[in-house]
């Protein structure tokens, strides 16, 4: 999983009918010190993230996993809001 | 996923006969501005999408999760017709 921030959203009025019902968010990876690290991506919100947040998100066939039992073609899903990281 | 605009379609007559009937275009993938972002990918369309217009595009073998794509060989799918990219201020 990588940490990102929530940075805005998306909306799909025409889009495959197993992703109805999804919120899209657009979010920024961020280091742990919270700089911006990449592109923004757009990520399936599994948790009631909103905008601003900092969250976690999960990749690939994986990410898809957050929604079982449904079947969700999604290569981004954001599975956690942060609320504190402590580097060791 | 990421975000991208049809720039093209790609047309195929020898091909996989799982991915006969399904439409095959080429998007560049842009930011939420619209700007190109470099490169480009084949995807195939699920929803419909015409040219120039921005969609949404999942990779990897979530594109074969895509209604209609269940053990097809894609790995690049368009999974919606993008009304608006919002980035908060």
């Amino acid at each position: 999983m990588d940490l990102a921030r929530v940075i805005g959203s998306v909306v799909c009025t025409q889009k495959n009918v197993a992703l109805h019902g999804r919120k899209l968010l657009l979010v920024q990876p961020v280091t742990v010190e919270g700089q911006d690290t990449g592109r923004p991506l757009v990520a399936i919100d599994a948790v009631g993230a909103g905008a601003g947040e900092r969250v976690f998100y999960v990749t690939g066939r994986e990410a898809s996993f957050a929604f079982i039992p449904d079947h969700v073609p999604t290569d981004a899903s954001i599975v956690g809001i942060v609320d504190r990281v402590d580097l060791l | 996923m990421f975000l991208a605009r049809v720039a093209g379609t790609v047309v195929a007559t020898r091909k996989d006969p799982r991915l006969e009937g399904h439409k095959l275009l080429l998007v560049v993938p842009v930011d939420p501005d619209g700007n190109d972002d470099g490169g480009y990918v084949v995807a195939v369309d699920t929803v419909s999408a015409g040219y120039k217009e921005m969609v949404l595009v999942v990779r990897g073998s979530s594109a074969r999760m895509a209604d209609g794509m269940d053990e097809r060989p894609v790995d690049a799918s368009i999974i919606g017709i993008v009304d608006s990219a919002d980035v908060d201020d």
